[in-house]
């Protein structure tokens, strides 16, 4: 198997993967029946990295799975290559609005384990599409998934992504988006669960008027690590690109932010707005933020913004001094800082999904 | 009933309040007026229960209850109101929301049954038409983008819909503006009754010409070295601080 990325890549700067590689991983144990989500929607569900023909709809637009050889600079989207044994292939046609599409991965750990999906997701000109991803688990894996997007000219996909693995878990995840002129890239990652987990994404614009949203959340406490790192390209002029994270973190946590914006020479009235902001709610959190901006075009607008602090107490007081008692103020407080990230997740069922699951995590501090 | 006895405060290691009594029986409504630097913001947070504040001797009941123990959300739920003076900026987080987690957090400390979104929004609209307020006001974030005279009002609307047995109006150096102290004047004249009791906290006489006070206290260095009717405050207006403290 291809090595690890070690601490001295600067682009792993921040997440340590040695105590992944002390871990001695086997093959997927068989899968068992496991309590899912109870969304009402057409759904992939994978248990244990394999596709469940039972608990799975039938879908128009699914294929079945087909290992592709590539060769990745990129170590894990390298060991995705050589290990992935199963995915999502959607292929949707051109004008095609396919709707809202589950795909859930459920993995149970007896001894430790490894798997490595592999999703395609392809959209032809003016086709839309809504990916709701849930990852769940629990017990000691890891999770290697990287996902290949292509959006045709003015294709729109919404990616909502909830990562809720067991604590115990990793959960490394590549995205590779390439997105057309006109077409729209929205992401939102809620990350919850893992003990470590990283999203990675690499949004190629290359055609004008493309679009890349890439938001996330993430909600650590304990000792958990979450790293979430953006690579947009802007390849292609006029295109807007826009990046909300919103961290926050109790315990010992450790928030990791690292957004890269790349600006060819030809993107000319580029438009990209990233901000970070890191809300800790222990003197122990740690919240590391890396923006780059490789700009070698000469009319762009790149803007980027990092912040870290606590809870204001002056607003903390207005809430108690309304009758609200401490918990629920700090609560409405926490929702209310999510809110930017959470805004552009207009989508009626993934906003029920990620309010309950951002409802549940506080109440469990 | 509010009762302060001997009330000593301080911020860090300095004094704030040297020894405060007074007591204002249910019904009336009391001014404290005072110098800058008086202690009377100081006093409306220990009254409230702002963390910061140190009290070192002395005692506040509210209606027989010694209510310097309690959190700051108990103290609402036992009928204390502080209005702001600068009412807190909320982003991301919606009034009506905000309006009714208040309402019920009150309603479930005393006993009663939550409202359910209907029949809150029922009671605030009513309410919000009551301070003659622009509906959308309950669909904004809490304070944010609001102008002066709307956050008072506000104000006015949790002191409507919370219904509490005392209001403290902090008012300290708000007296320039003089649509803001009508709005909170009105706010207060509505819920006067024989249940409702007010300590309006002011540097300016003018608010009392909107809300007519029982009694008048003036607060200078920690203390309250005079009370009277509302004649006192009269007097201080022609006089001023300076003259009073030699009288």
């Amino acid at each position: 198997m291809t090595a690890l990325p070690s601490k001295k890549l600067e682009a792993w700067r921040y997440t340590d993967l040695a105590p992944l590689a002390a871990i001695s991983f086997g093959a997927p144990p068989a899968a068992v029946a496991q309590q899912l989500p109870a969304l009402d929607l057409p759904r992939l569900v994978f248990l244990n990295g394999v596709l469940s023909q039972n608990l799975s709809s039938s879908l128009a637009f699914a294929q079945p799975f087909v290992p592709g050889a590539e060769t990745s600079a990129q170590p894990l989207a390298q060991i995705n290559a050589e290990q992935a044994r199963d995915g999502v292939t959607l292929t949707i046609p051109d004008g095609v609005d396919a709707g809202t599409i589950l795909v859930i991965s459920h993995a149970s750990a007896g001894e430790p384990f490894a798997f490595h999906l592999r999703h395609r997701i392809t959209l032809g000109q003016g086709a839309s599409l809504t990916i709701i991803d849930i990852a769940k688990g629990d017990g000691v894996y890891w999770h290697n998934p990287v996902t290949d997007i292509s959006l045709a000219a003015g294709a729109q996909l919404r990616h909502y992504r909830l990562q809720d693995e067991s604590r115990e878990a990793y959960n490394l995840s590549t995205i590779r988006a390439h997105i057309e002129a006109g077409a729209a890239y929205e992401h939102f990652t809620a990350t919850i669960g893992a003990k470590l987990s990283r999203t990675e994404i690499h949004a190629a614009l290359v055609g004008e008027q493309a679009t890349a949203h890439l938001n996330a959340a993430q909600l650590l406490t304990d000792e958990q690590h979450g790293d979430f790192t953006t690579v947009v390209a802007h390849k292609a002029p006029n295109c807007p690109s826009r990046q909300t994270v919103r961290s926050v973190l109790a315990g010992l946590s450790r928030g990791v932010f690292q957004g890269r914006i790349e600006v060819d020479r030809i993107a000319q009235k580029t438009d990209g707005y990233q901000m970070s902001r890191a809300l800790l709610l222990s003197p122990y959190a740690e919240m590391d933020i890396k923006p780059e901006l490789q700009i070698y075009a000469d009319d762009v607008k790149c803007s980027h913004g990092a912040t870290i602090g606590t809870l204001d107490d002056a607003q903390l007081f207005y809430l108690r001094s309304r009758g609200i008692p401490e918990a629920e103020a700090r609560s409405l407080l926490i929702r209310a800082f999510l809110d930017e990230a959470l805004e552009p997740v207009q989508h009626a069922d993934a906003r029920v999904l990620f309010d309950a699951a951002i409802d549940n995590w506080w109440r469990v501090q | 009933m509010l009762e302060i006895k001997n009330l000593h405060a301080r911020i860090g290691e300095k004094e704030i309040l040297k020894g405060v009594s007074l007591t204002v029986p249910t019904g009336e409504i009391h001014a404290i007026m005072g110098p800058n630097g008086a202690g009377k913001s100081t006093l409306s947070y220990v009254l409230s229960g702002r963390d910061g504040y140190e009290v070192t001797e002395g005692e506040v009941f509210y209606n027989g209850q010694d209510i310097l123990a309690l959190a700051p959300e108990d103290r609402a739920a036992a009928g204390i109101f502080l209005a702001f003076q600068y009412p807190v900026e909320l982003p991301g987080v919606g009034n009506a929301n905000f309006l009714r987690t208040a309402v019920n957090a009150v309603r479930r400390k005393r006993g009663e049954a939550e409202l359910d979104a209907v029949a809150f929004l029922k009671l605030a609209r009513a309410a919000v038409k009551r301070l003659h307020m622009k509906e959308d006001f309950l669909k904004r974030n809490v304070n944010v983008g609001f102008s002066g005279g709307e956050k008072k009002r506000n104000e006015m609307l949790q002191m409507a819909l919370l219904q509490p047995g005392l209001a403290i109006l902090d008012e300290t150096d708000s007296g320039l503006d003089i649509d803001a102290l009508k709005i909170v004047a009105e706010g207060v004249n509505a819920l006067r009754s024989p249940n409702f009791s007010a300590l309006v906290i002011t540097h300016y006489q003018r608010l009392l010409d909107h809300i007519v006070p029982d009694v008048v206290h003036v607060l200078s260095a920690g203390r309250i070295i005079r009370s009277g009717t509302a004649a006192l405050a009269l007097e201080l207006e022609a006089h001023g601080y300076a003259g009073l403290e030699a009288a």
